[in-house]
């Protein structure tokens, strides 16, 4: 391993959902073993790493002996005992949830969001948060507040973004699972820098309620683990209709787990060469054709498709993300809760405050959004945008009529360097050609490792499908797991 | 050089819906500040928005009764300004997409009949209540998320009095409609004022000014016509005007700049992303006004045509929803007497509720006990008097007319050996009277007549007294 990172326990905290529901099961270990051998894991490696922003171990041993308690009165349930870390913008009540920023410190939240009020219901138990770049903004968890999460495969690099922290915990063996949120691509880019799975499921498909939220018709939360079936197990938790989310859809949650099988038979994978473009390093895309090719001998074929409107995908996404998040971003001000700076007149207090505790990454994009709504530029900018996106949609229509996925590259390129997008935001905007698009469209996607590179960074296949069609990227992604076997570091 | 003031109004009407807009925290500005919010009204991370059906309900209820046309497809907006009595520093409202368009209201000013035009009603929310203390500022978010009603005229009106009409007549529907609790002293109506003036004649408006946030429809009238008067001025002195927000200073009597056009807000409209669009069908709509309540309109010439009641009653009866509402109850309990239950409200209950101040429904006479204590007079067992000394029993102390009676032994004395031997005393303690009405003096009787009520302690039966009286002195 690279990195020279130690692991403490090879054993508990390296193992996967299933892997340890069978362990509780047989009587082998409890929820509470578990918890201690994570917590011994991020003392012993997260120091160098840094994707914890905070760990409530006591909490977290006490839920786990309740989980215990159920499994021995004979509950049994895909995510009982199993410790799942959180991004620290989803809301655990009692709990801190900065956003990585600094304008939230002091903030407990009343209330637990959704999609963790499931995972207790579960008895799955939500251990420490994790990192992000702040409120979400950023592809490298450089733009925390509170320093930057390393990637466990080298940590001169960082662990991709704005779920990186979740990304980085488990491939550290620091997390079993972790949930994440994905507005451009943030599940599925740090999920393939940093070689773990990150599921974003359909929009609508989880409750957005308690995600904090930063481009509202965009954001979705999303899943970061060690396999596709363990992503599988968690969605099944997760996702469901909410009444309190008036965006999450009714549609039933089908059993993911049954979907999942070993070969391809039938599936048609399509591959849009707009996808292989201008940027995409030849390592990366030569490590997904070759993944591509590794389905076909599972069964699939493979439909070359096209499309046309690729190019507009990052210009639509940086015109609507930020103006939706201008406005949700408007209400962080140190009236009402978080980080305050006191100041002659509620105004002044409110600039104030926003100015010396939102970072530089926040502050630009809140002015691009200001700026694209702004009479006399919103037609120009924020209604062609909305435009354009109806385009993006009708081009995935169209590929889905042709064929069941759509396999690419998640990202251009592997994991950079730390400080090395710095200098260039327009760079690491476009960084995100391949993911956003599917949330643009709604759809779901997945981040699946397919490779390492010559510096020994891991590739993602990002295999995209229509909307509710999770059973079927799940189906492909878990195939093609299976068929290229263990992918862990120092192997 | 004669001027024609341009008016318009854009009125906020609180509804009065059991919770809030977005989340399930009760509507009750009267509480504890503070003490009904959630992380929904409050603005906490993470938090989404759930529109309340019934503030849909009422919002297109209220288009209905105004004629308008209801949107089918409708949608929210954020309108973002920093405030801190707005929790997410956007208030979600509709820009262009509202519930309702267009509808109309008549009015009545000094005998003329004038149409004011509806542009639009569409459903946002309220927004908190600031507090400036000594040295310090404090917000109640209670009111965050009331669900509010905007209700924009057309630049129909031309005087303070068109205004004030408009007001009234809209307050008088919303009452109708059971919309609004209407009460002007809890803000639940406030209103931004529109005012522009320009030469008779002239094809164009002239300058306009928008005082902001008025609460009462006394003050809209004065500060309008304070306004016309301020603007006449400057016409007529060639001071330019300047478009502007105005405040309305009631202590001073004049309205004062708030801040001019070039430092208006952009406000910066989008669609909300948290809020599906509301889809209407038809046929929820035409159930919604299949449920429409009766109009004043329809309810006055119903009691003129079914319950033959004069004009003059049912007009007065239909002013005040609630006075029409106890009216019908206390007609069914008194057997469908209508003009008696009228006359009684309209005298002792009109006077007992202007003096307290009180509404109909919160008056301790039920409408029960005032028609049982009217079939006690047409039944003859009180006369007219005795029944106004009950109703007021009533008032003070509340119970049933038929008990009170019987406890008071204040039943008409009818029986006529007993009334005999009254009206013998009477002839007999007073001759000189006698005399005078023997020698024609008419209004003798009436004394005769009240030293008989007077010896009865007020129960004769007065007919019986009157005929018992003639006959005998015949």
């Amino acid at each position: 391993m690279d990195s020279g990172l130690q692991m403490a326990d090879g054993g508990l905290a390296s193992k996967s959902i299933r892997e340890l529901q069978a362990l509780m099961e047989s009587g082998a270990c409890t929820s509470r073993d578990i918890v201690e051998a994570v917590a011994a894991q991020i003392e012993a490696v997260d120091g160098d790493i840094h994707a914890y922003l905070e760990v409530n171990k006591e909490a977290a041993l006490m839920d786990a002996d309740a989980a215990d308690a159920r499994r021995a009165a004979g509950e049994k349930g895909p995510l009982l005992g199993i410790p799942v870390a959180i991004k620290d913008l989803l809301n655990v009540k009692g709990q801190s949830c900065r956003c990585a920023s600094k304008i939230l410190e002091g903030f407990t939240s009343p209330y637990d969001a959704t999609s963790v009020a499931k995972l207790r219901e579960a008895g799955a138990i939500p251990f420490g948060r994790v990192n992000m770049d702040e409120f979400a903004m950023g592809a490298s968890t450089e733009h925390s507040a509170f320093g930057v999460t390393r990637n466990p495969w080298n940590l001169d690099h960082v662990s991709g973004g704005s779920s990186g922290g979740s990304a980085a915990a488990v491939a550290a063996h620091t997390a079993i699972v972790s949930l994440g949120s994905d507005t451009g691509g943030s599940v599925r880019q740090p999920a393939s820098f940093c070689g773990c799975v990150g599921l974003k499921p359909s929009y609508g498909r989880v409750s957005r309620f308690g995600l904090t939220a930063f481009a509202s018709s965009l954001d979705q939360v999303g899943v970061l683990s060690k396999s596709v079936a363990d992503a599988a197990d968690t969605l099944s938790v997760i996702a469901g209709h909410d009444p309190r989310d008036t965006t999450s859809d009714p549609a039933a949650v089908p059993d993911y787990a049954a979907a999942l099988g070993e070969d391809l038979r039938g599936m048609k994978i399509g591959v849009a060469e707009e996808f292989f473009g201008e940027g995409v390093d030849p390592e990366v895309a030569a490590s997904v054709r070759a993944a591509i090719d590794q389905c076909v001998s599972l069964g699939a074929e493979v439909v070359p498709v096209s499309f046309p409107h690729l190019k507009y995908a990052v210009s639509i996404y940086y015109i609507l993300a930020p103006a939706e998040a201008s406005a949700n971003l408007s209400r962080f001000d140190g009236i009402r809760y978080g980080n305050r700076v006191e100041a002659e007149d509620p105004v002044s207090l409110m600039c104030k405050t926003r100015d010396a505790h939102f970072g530089d990454e926040v502050k630009r994009r809140i002015l691009l959004g200001t700026y694209v709504l702004s009479s006399g530029y919103y037609d120009a900018y924020y209604v062609k945008a909305l435009k354009a996106r109806a385009l993006i949609k009708q081009d995935f229509d169209r590929v889905f009529e042709q064929c069941d996925v759509l396999m690419s590259p998640v990202a251009p390129t592997t994991a950079y360097k730390v400080g090395a997008g710095a200098q260039d935001p327009m760079a690491l905007y476009l960084g995100d050609i391949c993911t956003i698009p599917s949330n643009l469209s709604g759809g779901c996607g997945l981040s699946v490792p397919c490779g390492l590179s010559e510096a020994g960074l891991p590739i993602g296949l990002q295999i995209l499908g229509p909307a509710f069609a999770e059973e079927r990227i799940l189906r492909a992604g878990h195939a093609y797991e299976k068929a290229r076997g263990a992918f862990e570091m120092g192997q | 050089m004669k001027y024609l003031p341009t008016i318009g109004l854009e009125t906020h009407v609180q509804l009065n819906t059991r919770t809030k807009i977005w989340c399930g925290c009760k509507v009750d500005s009267s509480a504890e500040p503070n003490t009904h919010v959630c992380p929904v009204c409050m603005g906490y991370p993470g938090s989404l928005p759930v529109l309340n059906a019934e503030a849909v309900r009422k919002t297109v209820q209220t288009g209905l009764l105004l004629g308008c046309k209801i949107g089918l497809r409708s949608k929210h907006d954020r309108k973002s300004y920093f405030y801190p009595d707005m929790p997410k520093n956007y208030q979600i409202t509709q820009y262009d997409e509202p519930l309702c368009l267009g509808g109309s209201l008549d009015i009545e000013v000094n005998g003329v009949k004038k149409t004011v035009h509806i542009n639009r009603i569409h459903l946002e929310e309220d927004v908190g209540k600031s507090t400036h203390l000594r040295g310090t500022s404090g917000v109640d978010y209670n009111r965050a998320g009331t669900p509010l009603m905007e209700i924009v005229t057309e630049a129909d009106m031309h005087s303070e009095d068109e205004a004030f009409a408009y007001l009234t007549a809209l307050k008088r529907i919303l009452q109708y409609g059971g919309v609004s609790h209407c009460n002007l002293e809890q803000g639940n109506i406030r209103c931004d004022v529109n005012i522009s003036v320009a030469e008779v004649g002239s094809k164009t408006l002239g300058t306009k000014a928008e005082i902001k946030n008025m609460n009462t429809f006394r003050g809209v009238h004065r500060a309008a016509a304070y306004e016309i008067k301020r603007q006449i001025r400057a016409v007529e002195t060639g001071t330019p005007l300047v478009q502007e927000t105005r405040r309305w200073e009631d202590d001073q009597g004049m309205t004062t700049s708030m801040r001019s056009k070039e430092d208006a807000h952009d406000y910066r409209y989008f669609p909300d992303p948290d809020l599906a669009v509301i889809t209407l069908t038809e046929a929820q709509v035409d159930a919604w006004r299949a449920d429409l309540p009766e109009l004043p309109e329809a309810k006055r010439l119903r009691f003129v045509e079914e319950l033959g009641l004069p004009e003059y009653d049912a007009g007065v009866l239909v002013a005040d929803v609630e006075v029409a509402d106890y009216f019908e109850a206390v007609c069914a309990s008194a057997n469908g007497n209508a003009k008696s239950a009228s006359n009684w409200v309209m005298t002792e209950v009109m006077r007992v509720l202007s003096e307290r101040g009180q509404g109909a429904s919160e008056l301790n006479v039920s409408a029960d006990a005032l028609g049982k204590l009217i079939l006690l007079v047409d039944k003859k067992v009180l006369n007219n008097s005795k029944a106004k000394e009950v109703f007021a029993v009533l008032l003070e102390e509340g119970g049933d007319p038929d008990a009170i009676v019987k406890d008071k032994g204040w039943a008409q004395v009818s029986d006529s050996s007993a009334l005999e031997s009254f009206v013998n005393q009477v002839i007999e303690e007073n001759p000189s009277v006698v005399e005078d009405y023997r020698g024609g003096k008419g209004a003798a009787l009436q004394f005769l007549m009240g030293q008989v009520m007077r010896l009865s302690k007020g129960k004769a039966n007065p007919k019986m007294v009157l005929e018992l009286l003639k006959e005998r002195l015949a």
